[in-house]
């Protein structure tokens, strides 16, 4: 049977067929559908971890244990599982470990373009690149074949275009596997001691050696011979998209890209009269040929920065640029970027810290949208957690005598799920080293970016199962915060309030801003129904406007103009309407 | 069945309007009928109510899962002012369908610009394959505003030469089954009255 995957889908499609017992990650894009699909496989166990570090831990203990297991991540999910990738390289494995890294390149939904290819010359691991959502299936039981044949866990790398698109994939039945439940103590391969490790590490250059000469030999890297003119190394997308804008050319199309097979580089090297390397991010692929002596075209024509198309590899190779068919029928267009949803708990928060001008230590959420004008209220956002530990350092870093009113106080904001992934231990640092910051937990009961998935917070499981639902409150209290405050955002008198005496405390506090995300489908309770402003007692000051909700418009006829609710967007959440000094915004009917 | 070269369809839209639905249906549709068929899109921050767009390319071999620009046949979009932001990436004599709707654009609600009102006026004076649909009006007499992206996959299939039976199959394929019966209704009618 044939069917429409997303790269995502055809993953844990691969992986069901392949056999995994035990799959683990946390949720990021463009990772997060591999295990939304993967739990329509009922004998699979599945987890949302609590961070990425964990779930590549898990993963390695279930393969040491004899089982399949699949870790799911996006491209800076393996800089927080980095520590045990780097040290499995050295354990390996029992049953087969495959690790999924899902890149972003152009940052649609990240805060870097890191290229994770380095990731398996680092680490030492084979990777595979898939070209669509055939091979993203394939690869994966290929994955799990070479991970048992070579004793080393293996990467699967896609990128947003292979996990978001979607193509024609035939599927198989399931592999049947005997199982291998039976723990075998093992001290030498699996306790990284030094002596052990040094063991070890002369095995993992010896493996490399044969994963190479593997590379060679397999069919996975293809030659395609064609117009020798120009031969053009690529994979994944790109090579879809060279592919497409020179259908007549020859290709060497690989798919282990580490290591890469260096017989078959020079073999076609030797065959075409110009070499390019079309690839996206760094010049992996390019640095390593150029280290054989094969000269070779690739990012003096090609960008390092941002995603390629078929459009990239056309005018880098011919030069000619498609002609645009673009009329001037506007000069300019008004920008429509990414918006807080109406009656989002969490711009109460953001419009309240604006106003006190504090310095504002962000972190990764939808909430990061409360840096964008009008509520621009964010002065940092790094990575998953650090809004916490930087705020501690921005608070003994920063000279308070020299700092203006509320500028000698760091603020964090950080999400539910981001603070159980990795904003804990910042707390605890905080707490211990007696930091006088003061953290704010967004908490919508979520995790809402990434589509609302379960965490320890929530009380669910990635299959719906009911299970401990971590108190926060308690939690925080626990690691040493004397002064934890639980609010309702929509109380704006409260939010006010609140943020200032812990602002103005001159200890450690956190405050839990308790509300569940508007599109949450189980916590979610109806706020009451859309709002309406009065005409006549509007007066046009835009002040309930800097919120930024989209139900607010601005209409601007007459003589000052007049704020108006777009009723099928209001939600009544009604902080525009504790906003109004003329008490205009009232509930409709 | 013959050698047929790739079609590129450009979908734009508001997150929210059911952009990647309608992709899914047509791809889905589009397989159904015999081709090969990629799409792509993004999801994540990039869809938190800002403009959507998702490429479908289906032919008898498709390699990019990417249009290369000024290789757009088909702009299908959902709204007004996204219609615009795309027409550099057209090729020439494309057909154009547009969706009558205006949603307003942060920098519009908050006062700082205004929502262009002439919109089309300006498209159907600069392309003769332009067609201007009110997919939210034949929803609603389906029974639901909220079936308006089916009802406006309706109006994109009058362009393709393939039964309306493969297009009902791919919509029941795609939908949960107690929003079929509504969206099939939404599609007919929208194929029968545009």
């Amino acid at each position: 049977m044939k069917f429409l995957l997303s790269g995502n889908e055809a993953i844990a499609r691969g992986a069901y067929e392949a056999g995994v017992r035990v799959a683990a990650a946390y949720p990021g894009t463009p990772s997060t559908e591999i295990l939304e699909s993967l739990v329509q496989y009922q004998d699979i166990y599945a987890e949302w971890s609590v961070n990425e570090k964990v779930a590549l831990e898990v993963a390695l203990g279930a393969a040491i244990a004899g089982a399949r297991a699949l870790a799911c991540m996006k491209h800076v999910g393996v800089n927080v599982a980095a520590d045990p990738l780097l040290t499995a390289s050295y354990t390996g494995i029992k049953a087969g470990l495959v690790i999924v890294t899902a890149d972003d390149p152009e940052m649609h939904s990240s805060q870097n373009e890191q290229d994770n290819r380095q990731y398996a010359r680092f680490a030492k691991v084979p990777m595979l690149e898939p070209a669509d959502s055939q091979e993203a299936k394939d690869f994966v039981k290929l994955a799990f074949e070479l991970s048992e044949q070579f004793d080393t866990p293996v990467f699967l790398r896609s990128t947003t275009r292979i996990s978001h698109a979607k193509s024609i994939v035939e599927l198989s039945d399931p592999e049947h596997r005997e199982p291998l439940h039976t723990l075998e103590h093992h001290f030498e391969k699996y306790v990284m001691l030094p002596r052990n490790a040094r063991m070890r590490h002369p095995l993992v250059e010896e493996r490399l050696k044969r994963l190479a000469a593997f590379a060679d030999e397999c069919d996975y890297n293809e030659i395609i011979l064609q117009e020798t003119d120009i031969g053009i190394i690529a994979s994944g997308t790109c090579y879809q998209y060279a592919r497409e804008s020179f259908p007549q050319k020859s290709f060497l199309k690989l798919s282990l890209v580490y290591p890469l097979p260096v017989k078959k580089i020079k073999e076609f090297a030797a065959r075409v009269k110009k070499l390019y390397v079309f690839e996206e991010l760094d010049p992996f692929y390019e640095e390593q040929i150029r280290a054989l002596g094969i000269p070779v075209t690739g990012k003096e024509v090609f960008p390092v920065c941002g995603e390629f198309s078929p459009t990239t590899a056309r005018i880098a190779i011919t030069g000619s640029k498609p002609k645009k068919n673009a009329p001037a029928l506007l000069e300019t267009l008004p920008l429509r970027p990414p918006n807080m949803c109406p009656g989002c708990p969490h711009r109460s928060i953001f419009y309240v810290l604006k106003q006190m001008k504090v310095f504002v230590s962000g972190d990764i959420g939808c909430y990061t949208l409360g840096g964008l004008p009008p509520l621009s209220a964010m002065d940092t956002c790094i990575c998953m957690g650090a809004s916490v530990s930087g705020a501690m350092g921005i608070d003994k870093g920063i000279d308070k005598a020299l700092a203006p009113d509320n500028l000698g106080k760091a603020v964090a904001v950080i999400g539910d799920s981001t603070f159980l992934h990795s904003g804990m231990t910042g707390l605890l640092d905080i707490a211990y080293n007696r930091g006088a910051c003061t953290v704010i937990i967004l908490d919508n009961r979520t995790t809402a970016m990434t589509g609302r998935q379960e965490h320890p917070g929530t009380g669910f499981t990635l299959r719906g199962q009911p299970t401990k639902q971590v108190d926060l409150k308690a939690l925080c209290k626990a690691l040493g915060i004397d002064h934890v405050r639980v609010i309702h955002p929509y109380d704006l008198e409260q939010v006010k309030s609140t943020l200032q005496e812990e602002i103005n405390r001159q200890e450690a506090s956190v405050i839990i801003s308790q509300a569940p995300c508007v599109l949450h489908r189980r916590e979610f309770k109806p706020l009451g129904g859309p709002l309406n402003i009065d005409d006549n007692a509007c007066i046009g000051c835009k002040a309930c406007l800097q919120i930024g909700c989209p139900a607010l418009e601005w209409h601007p006829e007459g003589n000052r103009g007049k704020a108006r609710i777009n009723s099928d967007l209001c939600t009544g959440c009604t902080v525009c309407a504790q906003i109004c000094k003329k008490d205009a915004i009232r509930r409709e009917g | 069945m013959a050698e047929h070269r790739t079609t590129n369809i450009l979908m734009a839209g508001v997150g929210g309007q059911g952009v990647i639905l309608a992709s899914e249906i047509v791809s889905e549709a589009m397989m159904r009928a015999g081709y090969d068929v990629k799409k792509s899109e993004v999801h994540g921050m990039a869809q938190r109510g800002g403009s959507v767009t998702t490429q479908v390319r289906f032919g008898t071999k498709v390699y990019s899962p990417l249009i290369r620009d000024g290789e757009v046949d088909i702009l299908f979009s959902f709204e007004l002012l996204e219609t615009m932001r795309y027409l550099h990436l057209l090729r020439d004599d494309p057909i154009i369908i547009v969706n009558n709707q205006k949603i307003l654009p942060p920098s519009v609600t908050l006062g700082n610009d205004r929502y262009p009102d002439t919109i089309p006026d300006m498209l159907a004076a600069q392309y003769s394959r332009f067609h201007l649909v009110n997919a939210l009006d034949i929803a609603r007499q389906a029974g639901n505003p909220k079936a308006l992206n089916v009802a406006f996959v309706g109006a994109l299939s009058r362009h393709f030469d393939i039964p309306e039976s493969i297009w009902q199959d791919a919509i029941a394929a795609i939908l949960p089954q107690k929003l079929v019966a509504l969206n099939r209704k939404a599609f007919a009618l929208a194929r029968q009255t545009i």
